[in-house]
C-alpha cells in the first residue's frame, strides 16, 4: 500500500476502510482465554489482537505504602503479532505501552489498592498484569487497556494458605474494580484527527495522543508521534474521549 | 505409585485429549496456526522467508529455518517470569531440529524463515502442541515441505504405557515423558525427548503409540489447511 495514496484519502476526508475518523473499528471481547490464570482475556479491535493475563502473589508493601497492594504491568511484544517485533527484552514501545495502561489503572484509583492488603506492613497483594499483542493491526493501546480491564473485573484471588498461594487454585472472591476508566488512542495525520489507527495509518502518522477517561474526568494521557499538537486539537480530542466514554465501555462484559 | 489402571482422565491408554487445529489466526503473519490438545494452547506465526539480520549468519545456499518458544507468564498456574529461560531455549532448538528433516529452503539463499510459538494455556505437552502448530503454520505461510510434521508426548506412568499425558500425570512419581514428533507420510522420527526409566521394550511400544497419536493429529492438520482453503474460495 502506497502512503501517498492512505494521504491523499485522509485529505478527502476518506479512510481505506471507510470509517468516519472518530470511529472505532469493530471491538468485540472474550473472557477466560487463559485457564490458569486468574482472570484473562482477549480484545479485538478490527484485525487487532491482545491478549491479557492476571496473576497474583503475595508480597511485601513498599515501606511508603504500608497498607497498599499494587499492579505490575509488562507488555510482551511477541513477534507472533508483527513482522517488525523482534525478540529480546522490552524495548522502548512495549515499556510505554505497559507504561500507558498502568497510569491508566492506577490514577483513577480503578483498583482500591488498600484492598490488596493482606496484613500491613508485611503482606500484599502484587496484581501481575501481563499484556500480549498476538496480531498488530494498529491501536494496541486502546486493546491493551480494554482487555486488561476485562481479565481484572473478571479475576478471582487465587486460593491463600498461612499466608502463601496455593497454585493452581482460585477462591471465590472477586477482584474489586471500582472503575473502568476507558483510553481513547488519535493519530494526528496532515492536521485532520482520527481515532482508532490501523497500522498502515499508524504508518504515516505525525503524532499521536492516549487518553484515559472515566466519568468525564481525564486520568492519564501520553503524546506520542514526532510532530506537535495545538491546544483546540487536544479539546477536539478530549471532547470525543468524552463524548464517546460510554459507548467503549460497553464493550466490557 | 505401581499400578495406574485407569487415568484420572478417565481416557483409554491410547487416547488423546480432544484436539483443535486452525490456520490463519494472525493476519498480520505470513502463516499462522493454532493447535489444541486438551488444555494446552499453542500458536505459532511464521515470517518469512525475509532478509536475515544479522548478515554474518546468512547462507549464500539455502535459507535458514529459525524457531522461537515461549509461554505467556500466565499460562501456567505459578506466574512465569517474562523473556527467555535455559528451558525455552532448548524446546526452541530442538523444535526447530524437528521441523528442519522437511522443509525445503534452498531456492531462498541468504534468507530466514522465522518461526514464532507462544503458549497460551499450559496443561503438558506445550513443546509438541507447539512443533505441531509450527508444522501447520508453515505450510499455511506456503514454505515448500515435503510433509507436514505432528508430535505428540507418550510416556509411563506406573507400569503403563500411554500417550499424551496430562498435568496430573506427569506429575505422578517415576513418570516418564517422551515427547515424539513424527513425520506425516513415511513417519519418520524428527523429535525425541526422554526424561525418566523405561526399558527398551516401553521405549519401542510408547513409539509405536506415539506413530498411531502421529497419524491423527495429522489427519486433522491436513482438514485444517483445506478448510483454509475452502473458507478463502468461498470468500471470494
Amino acid at each position: 500500500m502506497n502512503n501517498d495514496y492512505i494521504l491523499s484519502l485522509i485529505q478527502q476526508d476518506k479512510r481505506l476502510d471507510e470509517r468516519e475518523f472518530d470511529q472505532y473499528r469493530d471491538i468485540k471481547i472474550e473472557l477466560n482465554v487463559s485457564k490458569n490464570a486468574e482472570g484473562s482475556a482477549r480484545c479485538k479491535i478490527g484485525d487487532t489482537e491482545v491478549i491479557v493475563g492476571v496473576k497474583m502473589d503475595v508480597g511485601e508493601p513498599y515501606p511508603d505504602n504500608p497498607d497498599e497492594g499494587t499492579i505490575i504491568v509488562t507488555t510482551e511484544l511477541s513477534p507472533v503479532a508483527s513482522p517488525l517485533f523482534e525478540l529480546g527484552p522490552p524495548g522502548s514501545q512495549a515499556t510505554e505501552l505497559a507504561r500507558i495502561v498502568d497510569r491508566g489503572i492506577r490514577e483513577s484509583k480503578a483498583l482500591d489498592f488498600k484492598k490488596l492488603c493482606i496484613k500491613e506492613g508485611e503482606k500484599i497483594w502484587m496484581v501481575f498484569i501481563d499484556i500480549y499483542p498476538l496480531n498488530d493491526d494498529g491501536n494496541l493501546i486502546d486493546a491493551a487497556v480494554l482487555a486488561t480491564l476485562a481479565a481484572l473485573k473478571h479475576a478471582k484471588f487465587p486460593k491463600l494458605e498461612n499466608d502463601k498461594v496455593v497454585f493452581g487454585e482460585f477462591s471465590n472472591k472477586k477482584l474489586e474494580l471500582e472503575k473502568l476508566p476507558v483510553t481513547f488512542t488519535f493519530g494526528k495525520i496532515n492536521d485532520k484527527i482520527l481515532l482508532d489507527l490501523n497500522s498502515k495509518e499508524e504508518s504515516v502518522i505525525d503524532a499521536r495522543l492516549s487518553i484515559s477517561v472515566y466519568n468525564g474526568d481525564i486520568h492519564a494521557m501520553q503524546k506520542g508521534g514526532d510532530k506537535s499538537m495545538t491546544l483546540e486539537e487536544i479539546e477536539k480530542m478530549v471532547d470525543i474521549a468524552i463524548e464517546k466514554e460510554k459507548e467503549l465501555r460497553s464493550t466490557i462484559k | 505409585m505401581t499400578s495406574y489402571d485407569k487415568r484420572f482422565s478417565g481416557r483409554k491408554f491410547d487416547e488423546m485429549r480432544e484436539i483443535e487445529a486452525k490456520v490463519g489466526i494472525i493476519k498480520r503473519a505470513d502463516g499462522s496456526a493454532l493447535f489444541r490438545i486438551g488444555d494446552t494452547i499453542a500458536i505459532a506465526a511464521v515470517y518469512g522467508p525475509r532478509e536475515l539480520h544479522p548478515r554474518f549468519m546468512q547462507n549464500p545456499e539455502t535459507g535458514i529455518l529459525r524457531c522461537n518458544y515461549d509461554m505467556t507468564t500466565f499460562s501456567v498456574p505459578e506466574r512465569k517470569r517474562p523473556g527467555p529461560n535455559r528451558r525455552g531455549v532448548e524446546i526452541s532448538l530442538v523444535t526447530e531440529k524437528s521441523l528442519l528433516p522437511v522443509v525445503e529452503l534452498k531456492q531462498f539463499p541468504n534468507a530466514v524463515v522465522d518461526v514464532f510459538i507462544e503458549i497460551i494455556q499450559a496443561n503438558s505437552g506445550t513443546r509438541c502442541a507447539g512443533i505441531s502448530a509450527a508444522a501447520l503454520a508453515l505450510a499455511h505461510a506456503g514454505i515448500p515441505m515435503k510433509d507436514l510434521v505432528a508430535a505428540v508426548s507418550v510416556g509411563k506412568v506406573g507400569e503403563k504405557v500411554l500417550i499424551d499425558l496430562d498435568k496430573e500425570e506427569e506429575d505422578v512419581e517415576d513418570a516418564t515423558d517422551i515427547p515424539i514428533a513424527v513425520t506425516g507420510r513415511k513417519q519418520d522420527i524428527t523429535l525425541l525427548q526422554l526424561d525418566g526409566n523405561v526399558t527398551k521394550k516401553d521405549l519401542v511400544e510408547a513409539i509405536k503409540l506415539a506413530k498411531h497419536g502421529c497419524k491423527k493429529i495429522n489427519e486433522i492438520q491436513q482438514k485444517a489447511l483445506k478448510d483454509a482453503y475452502k473458507s478463502e474460495v468461498k470468500n471470494e
